[in-house]
């Protein structure tokens, strides 16, 4: 109980607090992602005519991809906040009040939680105006930020922990931008995997973002199969949970560092 | 054991070593089997240079690091054992300040409470309290980043007493801030320890710990050097200072060297243009020094002779004058 609360004190006392100050926040990180919506949505206008690609029209294909991308390029850089606190002090006066570490997670989850939901809405919105179709109706698109959200909580979870063992944020920016490209482009998130080389097919069956970018496009169709997105969802739900607990134990290592 | 039960805060051969990370390499002796006890509502001054192991010692007492042997309680709570309910206990402000620069005042202080399980009315007496105490009321809905460095301290120091700990521990409290605000803080502090918090402060000014601490320790390299009241300290050191100033900078460093040849000298440090010099007997010692001088060619604005002061019992423990000390550490 006690965690739950000082959980909901650091996310509403803290988070929300920072996001309403600064909601520039939320929409800096959405300026690459639109971009490359547009700009790809261009650029392989007709590469859904090829034989075999399935859907419609590319931004209709195109815009789960996008969503996936933002969620997992903004939660990519959340240990960034970490290491903030850390040299400001914040940390170690969290971590000398009786505060479950376990609260200290879930709230910056939560705030991470938040902001996806807001960026995959005008994600969605966007590709929505520029000629995007989500025959899944509303539902699909719940289960499409929903998904975004998962994969957001299992790669902040991811970040949070590397912060607490680096210290560094050179090593965060490192790892965020060595892991992130390349978790996308071996995916279908641009291109459906009908069309890449096999290996690359055979990669992404192991790439969450994978998961999550094909859960996310199966979701907004018009009669989904549920089961696929399903399993899906649930292994990244389990990722998310093995990265926040991971994320709760680096606080020791941490203070064993200090 | 008796006296240790009362204590407020009890170190026993507290040792750390941090690994340097190259491999063969023996790392970093933090701290060399330090050992102190502080009594209930006093003011302790932990005094030392950079490197001596004055915040590796705070952040082992307040729960943030552990020491590879030695034993700590606080608050009659052993640290190592049960870090949870020490953390309940106490007040802990680090070097940096630990305001979320995005919050006011006042927020910073609320959520702090939050997390203490402290809620309504009460929490908001607390903190309007605290914030008419330490002067922050008409600065309370200003986010914390445009505070002065000296509010900032102020506001630290009032976040972690939201829920009234016994004991508080503060990493060099007042560096960095004008006199003025120093003695703000201070006068706040001594306050608390008359209502009977225990205050355990590190600080890099001597003057500051020689004023408002019942007790001071001096480390040096992890270890404890001396310990005892300020008056306590002086009186130990038999002997007088002879306090030199000359023309410039580059005088008083010959000064020194003429000075190491003189027999009555037993150490001596320089601080700018100002050369102090430990003597049995000031009286005696001073025609030998003046002597020594002359024959240098040294021109000398003012001499004094003066009662020790810490700086002087620093040198005679440690081997370096404080100020040395932190130019050594900072190389």
């Amino acid at each position: 109980m006690n965690a739950i609360r000082q959980t909901w004190v650091i996310f509403t006392g803290r988070y929300l607090r920072e996001l309403y100050r600064q909601p520039a926040v939320i929409f800096i990180a959405l300026l690459q992602p639109i971009i490359w919506l547009l700009l790809f949505g261009a650029l392989f206008k007709d590469v859904s005519r090829i034989p075999g690609f399935g859907t419609g029209s590319y931004i209709t294909y195109l815009t789960p991809g996008v969503v996936i991308m933002t969620a997992i390029f903004g939660s990519s850089w959340t240990g960034m906040s970490y290491i903030e606190d850390m040299d400001n002090g914040v940390l170690d006066r969290f971590l000398t009040a009786p505060v479950s570490r376990g609260a200290l997670t879930a709230a910056m989850l939560a705030y991470q939680a938040v902001t996806t939901i807001v960026q995959s809405a005008i994600i969605i919105g966007i590709g929505w105006a520029t000629g995007a179709d989500f025959p899944g109706g509303l539902a699909g698109l719940v289960v499409l930020i929903s998904i975004s959200v998962l994969i957001a909580l299992a790669m902040a979870g991811l970040s949070n922990g590397f912060a607490l063992l680096t210290k560094q944020r050179e090593a965060l920016i490192g790892a965020s931008t060595t892991l992130v490209l390349p978790l996308t482009f071996l995916s279908g998130a641009f291109l459906s995997l009908r069309l890449v080389p096999s290996w690359i097919a055979d990669v992404a069956r192991f790439n969450p973002v994978h998961w999550a970018e094909s859960a996310g496009r199966i979701a907004v169709q018009a009669s989904p199969t549920w089961g696929t997105v399903g399993s899906y969802a649930g292994f990244l739900a389990i990722a998310a949970g093995v990265t926040a607990f991971a994320a709760t134990r680096a606080f020791r290592t941490y203070q064993r560092s200090i | 054991m008796a006296h240790e039960a009362a204590s407020a805060i009890v170190a026993q051969d507290l040792s750390k070593i941090y690994k340097s990370g190259k491999r063969g390499s023996a790392g970093v002796r933090a701290l060399d089997g330090l050992s102190f006890c502080v009594q209930p509502g006093t003011v302790y001054a932990l005094l030392g240079p950079n490197g001596a192991g004055k915040t590796t010692t705070v952040r082992i007492l307040t729960t943030l690091s552990k020491p590879d042997a030695g034993q700590v309680s606080v608050a009659g709570i052993d640290v190592l054992a049960r870090p949870g309910r020490v953390r309940s206990v106490i007040g802990a402000v680090s070097q940096h300040t630990g305001a979320v620069g995005r919050l006011t005042g006042e927020e910073n202080l609320l959520m702090q409470g939050g997390l203490y399980g402290i809620r309504g009315r009460e929490l908001r007496q607390r903190v309007t309290h605290l914030l008419e105490v330490f002067g922050l009321a008409e600065a309370a809905r200003r986010q914390a980043r445009t505070y002065s460095g000296g509010m900032r301290r102020r506001l630290d120091v009032a976040t972690v007493l939201v829920h009234r700990p016994a004991v508080l521990f503060l990493d060099e409290p007042t560096t960095g801030l004008d006199p003025e605000a120093r003695a703000n803080l201070w006068a706040v502090l001594t306050e608390l320890t008359a209502a009977g918090t225990t205050i355990l402060v590190t600080t890099h000014y001597l003057e500051e710990a020689d004023q408002y601490a019942a007790k001071i320790a001096i480390i040096d390299r992890g270890r404890m050097v001396a310990e005892g009241t300020a008056d306590e300290l002086k009186a130990g050191l038999r002997g007088d200072s002879i306090v030199l100033e000359l023309d410039s900078a580059d005088g008083a460093e010959r000064a020194q060297k003429v000075l190491v040849e003189v027999q009555e000298v037993t150490a001596s440090t320089v601080s700018g243009s100002v050369v102090r010099a430990r003597v049995a007997d000031g009286r005696r010692a001073l025609p030998a020094v003046l002597g020594g001088l002359e024959a240098g060619r040294l021109g000398v604005r003012s001499v004094t002779v003066a009662r020790p002061s810490l700086d002087d019992v620093y040198l005679h423990h440690s081997g370096r004058s404080f100020r040395q000390a932190e130019g050594i550490a900072a190389a």
